[in-house]
C-alpha cells in the first residue's frame, strides 16, 4: 500500500486532537449561550411586536367564521387576478381543505406565511435597493445570501432556538431567513436591469436620487420584484414544515407527526393542503404581476 | 425668455480610469490609436471649441464613433469632461455642484433621445409632465401645459395611451413634447430623428423648424445625416475622431469643405437646397431684369419661381427691395449640378 511508503503525515489527515476541538467547541458554545443569556430581556422586547402581530393575525384567521375568511380570500384572489378560473379553483380547494378537517391548521399556516412574506418584503426590498446602488454592498451581501440559501435549514434552526427559544417567533425568523434571499436578489437584479437610456433621461431632466428610484427604477423593476415576492411566498410555504420542528403549529406540525408515526394519509392530506395554498398564492400573484404590466403589451406593430 | 449662447472651450474627454493624467500628453500630440494601444484609454473628445449661437440651431454632425453623442452629454453634464469648460451665461457647467447641476438640468435644459427613452409604465401625458413633476409644479398646472404641447406636436387624443402603443415617430413626438413642456432655454437633441423612417424624419424636421421660428431656443442637434444637418442647422460643426474638423454655416461646409473627408461627405448633397442665390449672382449690369429674388433664397426655390413665372433671368434684391445682382436660369442649373470652388478636391476624392 501507498501508506507504507508515504510518511504518516500524508496518509492520515493531521486533524487537531480531540481535546483541542472539544475545548474550542465548548468555549464557542458557552460564549454564545452566555451572550444570549445576557441579552434575554432585550431579545424578548425586540421580538414582542412580532409575537403580538402574529398572534393577532392567527386569532383573526382561526376565530373568524370560515365563510367570512373564504369570502375575503375569494375577493382578494378575484381582484388580484381578475381570472374566474383561478377564483373557482380557490373556492374548490378551500372547501376540500375544510371538508377533510384541516381548516384551522390551514388558517394557522396561512397567518404564518402572511407574516413571513410581509417581513421578507419589508426587509428584502430595501436591502435589494442598497445592493443595486452599491457594488461594495453587493460584494458583501451576495456571499451572505449564498450561505443563507445553501446552509441546510436545520442548521440555522440551532442558533435561532438558542437565541429565541422554542415557539412561533423563532419559527417565523427561521422562515424569513430562508425565504428572504430571492426577494433581495430579484429586487437587486430588477433595478440593475432597468434600461440605461431611460435612467439617463431621468437624470437629464434633473431627477434627484429619490425621484429616480421612485419614478423609474422601482416601477420598471416591478415585474422582477413581483417574481421575487412570488418566490418568497413559495419558499415560506416550504419552510413552515421544517419550522414546525421548533414549535410552529398548523399544517407543518401535522406533517411532522405523520412522518414520526408513518401516517401515510395524514401526511399526504396536509401536504396537498400546502400545495393548494401554494398554487392559489402563486397563480394570484403572477396574474396580478402580469396585470401591472398591462402597458408593455405592444398594440402598435 | 431670451436665449443664451453656449460656449464650449478646450474640451477634452478621455475615457478610462486615469483619463486626467493623459490630457497633457494628448495636448502634446498623443494620438487616439496610440493612447488606446499604449495606455488602454479611449480618446473621446479632443480640444473642442464651439460657440453655439443663442436662439439658433447648432448641428453637430459626425459618423458613429466621432464623439458627437459624448459632446452633447457634456452640455448637461451627463458625462463629466476630463478637461475644459462648457459655459452658459458665463457659468461653467462642469464646475457646478450637485444641487446647482440638478437645478440647471431642471430649468435650463431639456433633452430628446435617439431611442426616445420614454417611461413605459406611464401614459403619454404622464410622460410629458415628467420634467415639471420633478420640478414640483402642481399636477393640474403641469397637465395643462403638457396638454398644449401634446396638441402642438399632433398627438391630441393619445394622452392616455402608453408609449408601446405608439409608432416610433409618434413616440418621438412625445419625446419632443416632454422636452418642450419643460420650457427650458436649451434643447438638446441627441440623434433625435435617426431612428425614424425618412418620411417621418422630414416631417419631424418640419415640426422642429416651425416651432423654432416661434420659440427661438438654443438647440443643439446631433445627427449623422448631412441633409438633416443642412436643413436644420444655423451653424454646423463636423466632428471626426473626437475633433472638430470644420464649423460654419451649411453653405460654408458645402462650398468650402475643409478636407477630403468633408468633400466626400458633401458630394451627395442636393446643392440646390443649400446654396443661396447671392453666392452665385453676377454683379448688376444695367437695369434689373426679370423677377426679383430675395437674398437668402436657395437655388432650387429661385429656379422654381423663375420656371413658374416663365422667366430665364432674375435679379437679386435685399430684404428692403434694393437690387444687388443678377442671375439666370442656366447659371443656377450649372451651380446645382457642378461643384463650385473645390473641383480639384472633388476629383481627388473620386
Amino acid at each position: 500500500m501507498a501508506c507504507t511508503l508515504l510518511p504518516d503525515l500524508f496518509c492520515e489527515f493531521p486533524s487537531l486532537d480531540d481535546t483541542t476541538i472539544r475545548i474550542a467547541r465548548k468555549s464557542i458554545d458557552d460564549g454564545f449561550k452566555g451572550l444570549v443569556r445576557a441579552y434575554t430581556n432585550a431579545i424578548d422586547v425586540l421580538v414582542q411586536p412580532l409575537q403580538v402581530f402574529l398572534n393577532f393575525l392567527e386569532n383573526l384567521f382561526v376565530n373568524s367564521p370560515w365563510i367570512i375568511i373564504l369570502a375575503v380570500m375569494v375577493a382578494i384572489v378575484y381582484y388580484g387576478s381578475r381570472d374566474i378560473r383561478i377564483t373557482l379553483g380557490t373556492i374548490a380547494s378551500m372547501l376540500a381543505i375544510g371538508l377533510v378537517g384541516l381548516w384551522n391548521d390551514t388558517m394557522v399556516t396561512l397567518a404564518m406565511v402572511t407574516v413571513c412574506t410581509l417581513i421578507a418584503i419589508l426587509v428584502g426590498i430595501p436591502i435589494g435597493i442598497l445592493m443595486a446602488r452599491s457594488e461594495r454592498a453587493q460584494s458583501i451581501i451576495n456571499p451572505v445570501l449564498d450561505v443563507m440559501q445553501t446552509m441546510p435549514s436545520f442548521v440555522y434552526l440551532i442558533p435561532v432556538v438558542m437565541i429565541f427559544g422554542i415557539g412561533k417567533v423563532p419559527g417565523l425568523i427561521a422562515v424569513v431567513i430562508y425565504a428572504v434571499p430571492p426577494m433581495i436578489r430579484l429586487t437587486n437584479l430588477g433595478i440593475r436591469l432597468v434600461d440605461k437610456e431611460v435612467l439617463e433621461a431621468a437624470d437629464a431632466f434633473g431627477s434627484s436620487q429619490w425621484q429616480r428610484l421612485k419614478n423609474v427604477q422601482i416601477p420598471l423593476a416591478l415585474p422582477t420584484i413581483m417574481a421575487g415576492i412570488n418566490q418568497t411566498i413559495m419558499m415560506s410555504l416550504a419552510m413552515v414544515v421544517v419550522a414546525s420542528m421548533v414549535g410552529v403549529g398548523g399544517l407543518g406540525r401535522n406533517v411532522l407527526q405523520a412522518i414520526n408515526n408513518q401516517f401515510f394519509t395524514v401526511g399526504f392530506l396536509n401536504g396537498f393542503a400546502l400545495v393548494a395554498i401554494a398554487i392559489i398564492f402563486d397563480r394570484t400573484s403572477q396574474a396580478y404581476g402580469k396585470r401591472l404590466q398591462k402597458h408593455s403589451e405592444v398594440i402598435h406593430g | 425668455m431670451a436665449s443664451h449662447a453656449i460656449e464650449v472651450k478646450n474640451l477634452y474627454k478621455i475615457f478610462g480610469p486615469q483619463g486626467k493624467q493623459y490630457v497633457d500628453q494628448v495636448k502634446a500630440g498623443l494620438g487616439k490609436t496610440e493612447l488606446n494601444e499604449k495606455h488602454g484609454h479611449v480618446l473621446g473628445l479632443q480640444d473642442i471649441n464651439i460657440s453655439m449661437p443663442a436662439g439658433g440651431v447648432m448641428v453637430v454632425m459626425g459618423l458613429s464613433g466621432s464623439g458627437k453623442s459624448t459632446l452633447i452629454r457634456h452640455i448637461n453634464r451627463l458625462i463629466d469632461p476630463t478637461a475644459g469648460e462648457v459655459l452658459y451665461d458665463g457659468v461653467d457647467v462642469c464646475k457646478m455642484n450637485e444641487n446647482d447641476l440638478r437645478e440647471f438640468r431642471r430649468h435650463k435644459t431639456a433633452m430628446v433621445f435617439q431611442k426616445f427613452a420614454l417611461l413605459p409604465h406611464r401614459t403619454i401625458i404622464e410622460n410629458t409632465i415628467y420634467g415639471l413633476e420633478i420640478q414640483g409644479v402642481p399636477d393640474a398646472e403641469s397637465r395643462k401645459r403638457a396638454q398644449e404641447w401634446i396638441e402642438r406636436v399632433g398627438l391630441k387624443g393619445f394622452e392616455n395611451h402608453y408609449p408601446n402603443q405608439l409608432s416610433g415617430g409618434m413616440q418621438q413626438r412625445v419625446g419632443l413634447a416632454r422636452a418642450l413642456t419643460n420650457d427650458a432655454d436649451i434643447l438638446l437633441m441627441d440623434e433625435a430623428y435617426s431612428a425614424l423612417d425618412p418620411l417621418i424624419r422630414v416631417d419631424m424636421q418640419t415640426v422642429l423648424l416651425d416651432l423654432q421660428k416661434e420659440l427661438k431656443k438654443t438647440v443643439v442637434f446631433i445627427t449623422h445625416d448631412l441633409d438633416e444637418a443642412l436643413r436644420l442647422g444655423d451653424k454646423i460643426a463636423v466632428l471626426r475622431d473626437g475633433k472638430v474638423i470644420q464649423q460654419g454655416s451649411g453653405q460654408d461646409i458645402v462650398l468650402k469643405p475643409a478636407d477630403e473627408y468633408i468633400t466626400a461627405f458633401v458630394k451627395e448633397v442636393n446643392r440646390g437646397r443649400v446654396i443661396n442665390v447671392e453666392t452665385i449672382m453676377k454683379p448688376l449690369s444695367g437695369n434689373p431684369e426679370g423677377i426679383p429674388v430675395v437674398i437668402g433664397t436657395v437655388l432650387e426655390a429661385a429656379a422654381r419661381m423663375m420656371t413658374v413665372s416663365n422667366h430665364t433671368t432674375a435679379h437679386v434684391v435685399t430684404v428692403d427691395g434694393k437690387a444687388v445682382g443678377s442671375i439666370d436660369l442656366s447659371t443656377i442649373i450649372s451651380a446645382m449640378v457642378t461643384p463650385i470652388g473645390h473641383e480639384p478636391a472633388l476629383q481627388a476624392a473620386e
